[in-house]
């Protein structure tokens, strides 16, 4: 009998470690041999911990397991959730990306192989180096870290450029409140983000990898580096990558909790043991990034998004998706929602849809009275908004952006002129303090929503000044997109914005 | 006031200094390193890893304050990190953190009296869709209200 229990963090967070001791513990008193395993997770964490059980006919779901289910689990009496397939939340998936997340032991690379892992780059092995950035341009696919920006081009600019040293650099900073799908990937499927990124380094002719990752997930850090230790004891990375020849090496990084070292170049300059300070563009990082050199920086999911384009070619992932969004997201439904997780989907599901229908709205069972997409510097929706489809320039043409995809739903007790303040107090923490409208700017944008608070209406007049300041006068999205939420917060939910003076009284 | 901790010396720094000495940028790695065996980056580190980094004290220094993790001295026995950011908020971390607080009689990143635990603001665990979450001494815990906050800080000796 096998038995599956995440080690994933929401999973663990959530008990999935001590019920795994249980199960050990419950299976041996019993005299009952059974192989427990510790996978990643299939995204559904309203019921984490999710505990598979096979025995012999196909794996079984249970969810969420307390450790007094146990005895029941191990007799065969618990009720069960019939296969992970059929729950109707991920039943509606397309997964892509995240296949083998929650279905493989993230560290087993057989397990990894039987699945299709490593195909991808057996094929990129025997392809030159154009011909490797150009099925990824044709893919269509896009940098899922936020901004968007066309992979293939990125990766062209880079082989383009003559160095003796060239990087590719994962960025694994995810800051953005609402998304967890990197540390999911990471955690559940490390050997895919691995490939991603030798095939990245073939591609560009880059031999050093280096994967920022943030120091809020310990979890992950230790997976990633049990995975690439084994990598390298496999010849799966090091000095002859598959007894190709060919060099590719790979170091975890941590950062220190600093949001703006998700930034790009911030994060680049982090890397190189300095201050996070963003860097002006020019040059591109493509032509001089890590320690000068040509870098590739990449979000984990574009990284790992790659092999499967390999494995599959660029026309099967380019099917998908609508417009110029191609391929599938990795929505994640977060915040005040009845059924959270992680929802893989092509582009084009309307926001609506997913939070409705999908995810049930909220938690609580009040109203939906906003969400947010696309993390600390993205809009506020309302209800009104709900038909927009999930899509780059649709999010963009509705005043929104996707960023990382993440989706934070809020219920009708929220406050929008505390989420604006909010916004306001976290881009003055995390500014990196470089330039003027952001530093200084986001500090007075709090005094001014105070300002509005204590009652004076003429306040709100200033705050649109100040964002129009922010955005136009910001060198980077952290001061330049923080405008977003506030703005949408102001205009979309007025009623939020009047003196809590007089309200309270 | 904090129970009062041993300096460590300029041998044990240099020890630990040495390991991640051969790496491309090492000066991070260096100080999580510091970080991770004192408990916080000891003020005699900077000008020995000035040294061996060949670049001013002023730089270390500029570094270790441009990040939130590095601390100057030690934090509690125990460090709850509760996550102050949107989708907690969305269903309560304000009013966690807030309870949690006013019950220690702490501002954040404050320690308590008898030196067992202190509370820092996280912004975000990657645990949002099961928050509000915290993170005690590096563990993830999920959907924590207030009762089980309670039980957390029983746990830790408060
Ligand atoms: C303030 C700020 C924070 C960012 N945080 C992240 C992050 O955590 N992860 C990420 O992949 N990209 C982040 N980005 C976007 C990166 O600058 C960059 O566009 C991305 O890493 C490129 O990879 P991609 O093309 O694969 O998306 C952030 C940008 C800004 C302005
Ligand atoms: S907008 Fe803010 S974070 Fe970005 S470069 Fe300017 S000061 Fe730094
Ligand atoms: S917002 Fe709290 S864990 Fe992500």
């Amino acid at each position: 009998m096998k038995i599956y229990v995440p080690l994933d963090s929401a999973a663990k967070a959530l008990g999935a470690d001590e019920l795994a001791q249980a199960v050990a513990d419950e299976a041996n008193s019993r005299g009952l041999k059974i192989e427990l395993i510790r996978n990643g997770s299939r995204g559904m964490v309203w019921l984490e911990p999710l505990v598979e059980v096979d025995r012999g006919t196909g794996r079984q779901a249970y969810g969420a397991v307390q450790l007094c289910d146990v005895p029941a689990l191990l007799d065969g009496t618990l009720s069960s959730l019939g296969a992970v397939e059929d729950i109707p939340f991920f039943a509606k998936q397309t997964r892509i990306t995240f296949a083998r997340c929650g279905v493989i032991d993230p560290l087993n690379l057989e397990d990894y192989k039987a699945q299709g892992g490593l195909l991808g780059l057996n094929r990129a092995l025997s392809m030159v180096e154009q011909d490797i950035i150009d099925e990824v341009t044709k893919s269509g696919l896009r940098g899922r870290g936020g901004a968007g920006f066309p992979t293939g081009i990125k990766w062209n600019t880079v082989l383009g450029a003559k160095a003796d040293q060239k990087y590719i650099v994962c960025n694994a900073d995810e800051g953005d409140s609402g998304t967890f799908a990197d540390r999911m990937l990471i955690e559940g499927d490390p050997f895919c983000l691995i490939e991603g990124m030798i095939i990245a380094g073939l591609g560009v002719g880059a031999t050093q990898g280096y994967i920022y990752l943030r120091s809020e997930y310990p979890d992950a850090m230790s997976v990633m580096n049990k995975a690439i230790k084994q990598a390298l004891d496999v010849g799966l990375l090091g000095a002859n990558v598959l007894g190709s020849g060919r060099i590719f090496y790979l170091e975890v990084r941590v950062g220190a909790g600093a949001y703006v070292c998700g930034e790009e170049t911030s994060l680049l300059n982090s890397l190189e043991g300095k201050r996070g300070v963003v860097r002006a563009k020019p040059p591109l990082p493509a032509l001089e990034g890590l320690f000068g050199k040509p870098t590739v920086v990449n979000n984990v999911l574009s990284l790992a998004t790659v092999p499967v384009i390999f494995e599959k070619g660029a026309a099967f992932y380019k099917d998908f998706g609508i417009g110029r969004s191609r391929g599938t997201t990795a929505l994640q439904i977060a915040g005040n929602v009845a059924h959270g997780g992680l929802f893989e989907v092509p582009f084009g599901i309307p926001l609506g849809e997913l939070i409705t229908d999908i995810c049930g709205g909220t938690a609580s069972g009040k109203p939906v009275k906003a969400v947010q997409v696309g993390g600390p510097l993205g809009a506020y929706m309302p209800p009104e908004k709900f038909d927009t489809l999930i899509g780059y320039e649709e999010f963009d043409a509705a005043g929104g952006l996707i960023g990382h995809a993440g989706v934070v739903v809020f219920d009708d007790t929220t406050d929008m002129l505390s989420m604006a303040r909010f916004a306001m107090e976290f881009c003055a923490i995390e500014s990196c303090g470089k330039c003027t409208p952001c530093r200084i700017g986001a500090v007075r944008g709090v005094e001014t929503i105070d300002r509005i608070a204590a009652g004076d209406a003429t306040a709100k007049e200033l705050l649109t000044d100040l964002c129009d300041t922010m955005r136009d006068g910001s060198l980077c999205a952290l001061g330049g997109f923080t405008p977003y939420p506030v703005m949408s917060a102001l205009t979309q939910f007025p009623d939020d914005f009047v003196s809590k003076v007089e309200a309270s009284t | 006031m904090r129970p009062p901790h041993d300096q460590p010396t300029d041998a044990a720094i240099l020890d630990i200094i040495a390991q991640t000495q051969s790496r491309e940028g090492p000066l991070l790695p260096m100080l999580h390193d510091l970080q991770g065996t004192f408990g916080y980056v000891p003020q005699a580190a900077v000008p020995l890893l000035a040294q061996t980094l060949n670049i001013s004290a002023a730089e270390v220094h500029g570094v270790l304050s441009f990040y939130h993790d590095f601390k100057g001295a030690p934090a509690g026995r125990h460090v709850i990190k509760i996550c102050r950011a949107e989708a907690c908020q969305a269903v309560g971390a304000n009013d966690l953190a807030e309870a949690t607080l006013a019950k220690l009689g702490l501002q954040w990143h404050g320690t308590t009296a008898n030196g067992s635990v202190t509370i820092e603001p996280v912004y975000c665990l990657g645990l949002c869709a099961c928050g509000p979450a915290a993170m005690v001494d590096g563990k993830v815990i999920g959907r924590v209200d207030t009762g089980r906050m309670a039980q957390i800080l029983e746990e830790v000796d408060v």
